[in-house]
């Protein structure tokens, strides 16, 4: 080979093995990625069934429940429209509070129960995720509306 | 008062930068020796308003000034002296602070060991230096002040995040942001050697030394915070592939792209365009990290600012650094001319492999981190990217990478071929699969492919690296100093490799539930729950558990995990009990009481663990040790063929 050609078969060889390496992130990315919705969302069917995702909302005051000496614990979360029952059997984290912000990974199971795998709590008492925030927003923004209709 | 002097201090500085920047690029342009010294004057006055400004505000914290809105908001009277100082850095403003402080050493350490450099050089690299360090003190007085003043006082501070009331955790934003930082003298020196319009490549050689160091820093904070993570969050992971962290990480990967690159540039001149290029996202990275981490847009565990007029100035002020230093490029680049050639096994061709590998791997954490925000902003939903996608997409370009290092630390420049025996090098690839199939198989029972490629890919890196400088001490030749730094920063690599194999495959976790005297298997070791007791700390009170840990009916350790509540801002906070040894560790973590007298814990196993941060140090050993080499410490001027 001349240099000219080793020099186009090194570039060649560069453009397709990044090529591949992009074509399977990406393919990583599209199975691996996790939609956020809140509650009304869940209990309006937006979810594919089986689907895991992230589920964020404010904890119910009053709605936490344990199975006294084990790790099974339920509760509620809410974006004050609509409210999703959780069902956790990890250790919760350090800011997990009643009426504190959440968000949990998981699915739903047949009978409209979020099985979460992980829970995450906002971090400090100024952080709140920004897409929990949001929906909070969005139901506000409902609230009086709702409440004309009525 | 004497805020009001700091912050008066801090305006001052601010004006001297621009001034520092005007005579800084204009007298390099001009070659005026007055305008220069005049940069030179700026530079120091600038330098010291900063110290002052800063020495006012630590003043305001250890005095327990709660007039000052951001100390009330961040510190405490029963907070001990040492927090009180880290405290300066513990929210938004304090860090901006810390960014133009550490900015002020970096410009300083540039003016004072810089004599050797063309004056011209020195005077424009000043300048640019000066328009970074007025771009972050405008951001920092217009939008995050941390000189404000609060009336009337508070009797006492909100107090300090008590996630961030830890030794490493106090000392991991200077270092880390001393990484960040740094990489702006290197981005100031490729501007100038730009501005200057220079066709040799000697400006790589005066750039290694201050991108070795920043990179060393920046890899040393990233390890801490790691370290960090793993015990003060409960969890015992060390990376979480969170967007703070990768923030963090691909500067480093990309500014470990340079090292190897510059080295080209500086030995052969070649891939002059392409350090450059890497030079601007180095230092474009290190300013989207702040930006990620201070401007709240993305869903993080880290993020404690969200303020998005903060991230629209950030942004613009990133436009304007990456606009303009692309554009000098584009002016630049078609006058750096090489011409040389390289042979497909020669060092030049392994660098080149090196690089595009590491530059694939950041921009795989960079699609990872930013596509929640562009999904976001385009309206396709809210989503998340955790480590399902990044586990495996990083390991795509990194374990070629890792497969090429062993063999290519030994190639030759230009001509090519490798300075040891193929024998050799096949002899080592069969002891390396030997030992790390029968570590992976035999010592841990992991029969995943993946966990041995790790494990023989690790030990080959770490062999590899010391062939050649046991050959030079055979033949009775000197050891440059670059040659042992670049020693140890593999092995360190190949330590980390190995550490890292080991705990993804063979960690051990558990949550359960136990009442005082049950115990839970975890692996062969045997946890005890014995119970707790109250704990009474200077500003927290909480339950100290007890966990004995026996192996075979032997004791092995006694953790003391902690639940710490404290009392100001009514956070809860665990403080894990951790038995540290050099092939494992053993992690414990209370969860909370659940009834029936029984604690909910979290118990885990993690073997080789230390690997991971003792690899990571020696990483960063090695850049400071090459930075010793004589070649970098005596930069001649002129100008090699």
């Amino acid at each position: 080979m001349t240099p000219r050609q080793r020099r186009m078969a090194l570039v060649a060889g560069i453009v397709v093995g990044v090529g591949i390496a992009g074509a399977l992130a990406l393919r990583a990315f599209r199975e691996n990625v996790m939609f956020y919705f809140d509650p009304t969302q869940v209990v309006g069917g937006q979810v594919k069934a089986g689907e895991r995702f992230r589920l964020g909302g404010m904890v119910v005051a009053g709605s936490l429940q344990r199975t006294p000496g084990s790790l099974d614990v339920r509760f509620a979360v809410t974006d004050f429209r609509s409210t999703v029952p959780v069902a956790y059997s990890q250790v919760l984290p350090n800011l997990f509070k009643e009426g504190a912000g959440v968000v949990a990974h998981g699915r739903m199971n047949e009978s409209g129960v979020f099985i979460a795998d992980e829970v995450l709590a906002k971090h400090d008492e100024k952080y709140m995720p920004p897409e929990v925030t949001r929906s909070l927003k969005q139901a506000d923004a409902a609230a009086p509306a709702a409440a004309g209709a009525r | 008062m004497l805020v009001e002097l700091a912050h008066f201090s801090m305006i001052l500085a601010l004006v001297l930068s621009a001034v520092q920047a005007i005579f800084g690029l204009a007298g390099g342009a001009r070659d005026d020796a007055r305008w220069m010294r005049a940069a030179r004057a700026a530079v120091a006055a600038q330098v010291v308003c900063t110290g002052l400004g800063v020495a006012g505000l630590v003043h305001a914290f250890i005095g327990n000034d709660f007039s000052v809105l951001y100390v009330a908001q961040n510190s405490n009277s029963a907070l001990p002296l040492f927090y009180r100082v880290a405290a300066l850095w513990g929210a938004h403003e304090g860090s901006m602070v810390l960014w133009i402080a550490i900015l002020a050493l970096w410009t300083t350490a540039f003016a004072l060991s810089s004599r050797q450099l063309p004056r011209t050089v020195v005077a424009r690299a000043l300048g640019v230096l000066g328009l970074v360090s007025c771009g972050f003190l405008l951001f920092t007085l217009v939008t995050s002040n941390p000189f404000l003043r609060l009336l009337p006082p508070a009797a006492d501070g909100r107090d300090l995040n008590p996630l961030l009331q830890d030794f490493a955790m106090a000392l991991h934003p200077p270092i880390l942001y001393a990484g960040y930082v740094g990489f702006s003298v290197s981005f100031a020196l490729a501007c100038a050697a730009m501005l200057e319009g220079r066709r040799d490549s000697l400006w790589a050689r005066w750039m290694r030394p201050w991108t070795l160091l920043a990179w060393a820093f920046l890899g040393c904070g990233i390890a801490m915070g790691s370290w960090w993570a793993y015990y003060e969050l409960g969890w015992g992971g060390y990376w979480f592939w969170d967007p703070v962290e990768n923030a963090s990480f691909m500067p480093w990967l990309i500014g470990t792209a340079l090292l190897h690159s510059l080295a080209v540039t500086d030995k052969r001149g070649l891939f002059k365009s392409w350090t450059l290029l890497l030079t601007v996202a180095a230092f474009s990275l290190s300013l989207l990290g702040t930006f990620l981490v201070r401007s709240g847009v993305l869903v993080s565990v880290h993020s404690f600012a969200a303020d998005p007029a903060r991230g629209v100035f950030i942004l613009v002020f990133l436009a304007l650094v990456i606009g303009g230093a692309l554009a000098l490029y584009a002016w630049r680049a078609p006058t750096l001319g090489s011409e040389a050639g390289f042979e497909l096994v020669s060092r030049e061709a392994f660098l080149l492999f090196n690089n595009i590998l590491l530059v694939v791997a950041a921009a795989v954490v960079f699609g990872g981190t930013l596509a929640p925000l562009i999904s976001e902003t385009l309206g396709l939903g809210t989503l998340s990217v955790g480590t399902p996608y990044f586990n495996p997409s990083f390991l795509v370009p990194i374990l070629p990478l890792l497969a090429l290092l062993g063999v290519g630390i030994h190639a030759r420049w230009r001509r090519g071929g490798l300075m040891q025996s193929p024998r050799r090098l096949l002899a080592l690839a069969g002891v390396a699969l030997v030992l790390g199939v029968g570590l992976a198989v035999g010592a841990y029972a992991r029969h995943e492919v993946l966990t041995s490629v790790g494990a023989v890919l690790g030990l080959f890196i770490l062999g590899s690296s010391f062939l050649d400088p046991l050959q030079r001490l055979r033949r009775r030749q000197n050891l440059p100093a670059a040659l042992i730094g670049m020693t140890v920063a593999h092995a360190g690599l190949g330590l980390f490799v190995l550490g890292v194999t080991f705990v993804e495959s063979a960690t051990i976790e558990r949550d359960v539930a136990l009442v005082p005297g049950q115990s839970a298997e975890i692996g062969a070791y045997t946890f005890r729950y014995e119970g707790g007791e109250p704990l009474q700390g200077p500003n927290y009170e909480g339950v100290r558990g007890r966990v004995v840990v026996t192996r075979a009916g032997r004791d092995v350790a006694v953790l003391a995990p902690e639940k710490r509540r404290y009392f100001v801002q009514g956070s809860v906070m665990t403080e894990a009990g951790i038995a540290a040894g050099w092939n494992r560790d053993l992690f414990v973590a209370m969860g909370e009481d659940v009834g029936a007298s029984a604690w909910s814990l979290r118990m885990q196993y993690r073997p080789l663990i230390r690997f991971i941060w003792f690899g990571a140090l020696l990483m960063a050993f090695g850049g400071v040790i090459a930075i010793l080499d004589r070649r970098l410490r005596a930069a001649p001027t002129a100008a090699a063929p």
